[in-house]
């Protein structure tokens, strides 16, 4: 892909006066900024549910109940779930798409960049309303990130906070996600067709749409759930001709297509990582897309896997099974194009390299129990267990929070003009991945011999692996303050970065200064 | 498809693990047979047919992985060690290739099929609950179980009906915060053992009283949500007399960690003998104290005592509720039918 520019990308005449400091940050429309901003909040939250899982780890170090009482630490669990999921890894996304899209399609910034502030500053009060929570009477919801009723119907007034958290990170996936199928559609440089977009944007898109698609159906889920609580409407009381698994096939329908809202642009950022790295064109880009595609297109209709032993008829529980099998196939034809562009490649191992095949290895051990838990018969014997919990983080951690990892190291340069310590850089990720794998690989064996997840105490013979799995947790929890090191002394100094400072790196966004001035492309450029 | 139950890839990553473990064994020296019993690094040894498809199909898609982890990452990791820069590779250009795109497309599908087959067949047999031998409801409340053997029909028709009792954890609350040392089956014993018949088919009906639950025993390969207002069923077939530990599998609040599932299978001559036994302890009961007819199925107190095979003392947790809850339960639960789905 070549750019040519009639004239310099920076345009540093602009007369009208900015706002600095915190009004800077506040009044800003500009997607560099918002996109940061987005990444700061994602890392603090990342750092609140990182230290409730580290508190959770805590208790289960040993049999027997030592530090918190049982309903703190359903709440802690639970808790640990929402910010993970709502505030962490889905806000990094974004703020990656912010930063990323109009840079790589050559748009002067986001189509609708007043409303992507909004979009931005509703998060900071939707975490607030889940950090209160714990301190309400009753504490924080406690019925697992799920919020399954009748037992979130139980809750205190924590569930409500929870639900108005929800809602308002709802509304802002949504409006970022408009702002991003609108921008991805309509504010390409001259040339660039969709199938010359780089796949960052194409998995973007997909999933935007599917943010789009499934988060009115958690907003319809979770206000049943605050009307059954407050106005008796009993959607999901029995006793009052309403059904509490109703509510698990509304969750699960948006439930599942969120699991890959949360993975599709880690796919995208990899994608981008390794052709740079194996300095050659990423093998099979039209397959990549189709497979995306089909992948979200999958999504809607497997939702039921996560719901196998509510009994549900045989015909049934088989579609489910069969469907949830088929998804193999596009990710397995994901996994194989990556190892094929490694594949006489001329690689290099930078620290954006490293997590990006740590991303292949790690995840794809991740999406092997994925295949594992389709199998009906077994997911009944493994559903709620440790097994479960093992698999999800194998493609959350390793999967989602790996490649946002890589691309950090890999944008980094570019966001911030200097090169990042990359003996530090490669030490994080040496780290990441060994602690990673002592905390979670030791939860297969404790689901496969009957560990139930969601329980602050256990039986005698899972005490071995529950205290390696606690000493690995906190060595990954500790790795991450080495991650904040790194970004921090990145941004004050250190070698200034070239324009493009990867050899094989590809895209527009390689042929803007290093840091990017405030504004890029305002010109579009053109793309042959 | 017969695999041994005790394939040697575990038994290889637990002598990786043991090394890994050098302060952290003192669950062994604690260990009685409900240690022994239980599986630490694969599924639990199984205990019924469901339970032994379960564990080989488990094999079965565990070894299909293994095969192509190790193909993919041998093609990686040649990759990564020939094909570097540092090692003077020149990058290839190429891009797409229609052939092998095509292959490692079908070749998958094809794999899936293979797997899909036997796993239907485990299916359909799960979901069949039709003829059993014996028939329990089992209903969860917050936090215990309780048992209803109904009248049913098959073989041990009018043998157990109208016994009745709830099933609580029977590990002290000193264990559960330190001051006590923890015994073998610490968390996984009740006062209350759920008495089963061995080689004949028993079907679960599951309900609820309050919130979801789920009916869980490892071995016996069965795992049933309990959800309040409707009954699901499950059944199992046990292939070995013995004591077969499991726990509530649905997040039901504080003490969810705290409700275990305790069967003990029994040769059905026993069974007889200890239903025997429960009835007569249980008219009994009724005879002194006549209840109304909702209240029947009660009176756990009264009957718990007079038989061995449930001679732990009774908690108070298991005496407290009185004899109208599981009255209370009937009529919450707006019965429909367990076939639907
Ligand atoms: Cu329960």
């Amino acid at each position: 892909m070549q750019a040519t520019h009639s004239h310099p990308a920076v345009h540093d005449h602009h007369a009208h006066a900015q706002p600095t400091g915190l009004m800077r940050w506040i009044t800003t429309t500009n997607h560099k900024d918002i996109g940061t901003m987005y990444l700061w909040f994602s890392f603090t939250m990342f750092l609140v549910g990182g230290i409730l899982a580290l508190a959770l780890r805590s208790e289960l170090f040993q049999p027997g109940l030592q530090l918190v009482e049982p309903e703190v630490f359903n709440q802690l669990t639970t808790m640990h779930g929402v910010i993970m999921v709502f505030g962490a890894i889905m806000p990094a996304f974004v703020g990656f798409a912010n930063w990323m899209i109009p840079l790589q399609i050559g748009a002067a910034d986001m189509a609708f960049a007043r409303m992507n502030n909004w979009s931005f500053w509703l998060l900071p009060p939707a975490a607030l309303l889940l950090v209160i929570s714990f301190f309400v009477p009753g504490g924080a919801a406690a019925g697992g990130w799920t919020l399954y009723p009748p037992l979130s119907v139980q809750m205190g007034p924590g569930m409500d906070l929870a639900i108005f958290a929800l809602h308002i990170l709802g509304a802002s996936s949504i409006m970022g996600s408009i702002n991003i199928v609108t921008t991805i559609l309509n504010m390409r440089a001259p040339g660039m067709t969709l199938m010359k977009m780089p796949l960052f944007c194409w998995t973007w898109l997909i999933t935007a749409y599917l943010l789009i698609a499934v988060m009115p159906v958690l907003a319809g889920a979770i206000t049943m759930i605050l009307t059954d609580r407050h106005f008796d409407t009993h959607f999901f009381n029995a006793a009052g001709g309403g059904d509490p698994v109703l509510f698990q096939h509304v969750f699960w329908f948006f439930g599942h297509p969120e699991v890959y809202i949360m993975i599709l642009p880690a796919f995208g950022i990899v994608s981008e990582i390794i052709p740079a790295f194996a300095r050659k064109p990423l093998f099979g880009y039209t397959s990549m897309v189709y497979a995306t595609s089909s992948i979200a297109i999958l999504s809607f209709i497997v939702w039921a896997h996560h719901m196998f032993t509510v009994g549900m008829p045989a015909t049934a529980q088989l579609f489910f099974m069969y469907a949830t099998m088929l998804i193999a196939v596009p990710t397995g034809v994901k996994v194989f194009n990556w190892v094929a562009t490694m594949w006489k490649g001329s690689m290099t191992f930078e620290t954006p390299m490293l997590f990006a095949c740590g991303f292949i290895f790690v995840f794809t051990m991740g999406g092997f129990t994925g295949l594992i838990l389709a199998i009906t018969p077994i997911d009944i014997q493994l559903h709620d267990t440790y097994f479960v919990v093992a698999h999800f983080h194998y493609v959350l951690v390793a999967g989602s929070l790996f490649a946002l990892f890589a691309g950090v190291y890999y944008w980094l340069p570019k966001w911030t003009g200097h090169m990042y310590n990359e003996t530090l850089g490669k030490a994080h990720f040496w780290l990441s991945v060994i602690f990673f794998n002592i905390t979670f690989f030791v939860q297969h064996f404790l689901g496969l011999a009957g560990m139930p997840r969601r329980v602050p105490d256990y039986a005698l013979q899972f005490a071995d692996f529950n205290m390696i799995s606690t000493i690995g947790a906190f060595g990954f929890g500790i790795t991450q303050l080495l991650f904040l090191y790194i970004v921090v002394s990145c941004i004050r100094g250190g070698e200034k970065a070239a324009d493009k400072p990867w050899e094989g790196a590809q895209g527009l966004e390689w042929t803007v200064p290093s840091p990017a001035p405030h504004h890029t492309f305002e010109t579009p450029p053109v793309v042959r | 498809m017969n695999l041994p139950h005790h394939p040697r890839i575990p038994s290889a990553l637990a002598g990786i693990a043991s090394l890994l473990l050098p302060a952290a064994s003192f669950a062994q020296e604690a260990a009685g047979p409900a240690y022994q019993a239980a599986s630490k690094y694969n599924l639990q040894p199984p205990v019924s047919e469901i339970a032994s498809q379960i564990y080989d199909l488990h094999t079965l898609v565990l070894i299909f992985c293994a095969v192509i982890f190790v193909a993919v990452f041998s093609a990686m990791f040649y990759a990564i060690i020939y094909h570097r820069k540092s090692a003077g590779h020149e990058p290839a250009q190429f891009h797409e290739n229609t052939t092998v795109e095509i292959v490692w497309t079908v070749v998958p599908f094809v794999i899936l099929i293979l797997m899909a087959w036997p796993a239907t067949k485990t299916v359909i047999a799960m979901k069949d609950t039709s003829s059993p031998d014996l028939t329990i409801k089992a209903t969860g409340y917050q936090w215990q179980w309780g048992y209803d053997y109904l009248k049913g029909e098959g073989d041990l028709k009018d043998v157990a009906d109208g016994i009745a009792f709830y099933s609580a954890l029977a590990t002290s609350y000193e264990e559960r915060t330190n001051v006590k040392p923890k015994d073998a089956d610490y968390l996984l014993d009740v006062d209350n053992r759920l008495v089963v018949p061995v080689g004949k088919k028993v079907r679960i009906l599951t309900t609820a009283n309050d919130v979801l639950h789920a009916w869980w025993v490892p071995a016996l390969g069965v795992k049933q949500d309990a959800i309040p207002g409707f009954i699901r069923d499950t059944w199992f077939k046990a292939t070995a007399v013995g004591v077969y530990r499991g726990v509530c599998a649905e997040l039901c609040g504080k003490e969810h960690g705290f409700m275990p599932i305790v069967v003990e299978v029994k040769s059905v001559e026993d069974f007889r003998a200890w239903a025997a036994e429960r009835q007569k302890a249980r008219t009994a009961g009724a005879g002194a104290a006549p209840a109304p007819a909702a209240a029947a199925p009660a009176a756990p107190a009264a009957a718990a005592p007079a038989t061995p095979a449930v001679a732990a003392p009774v908690a108070p947790a298991a005496a407290a509720p009185a004899a109208d809850v599981p009255a209370r339960a009937a009529t919450s639960v707006a019965a429909r039918s367990a076939s639907g789905g």
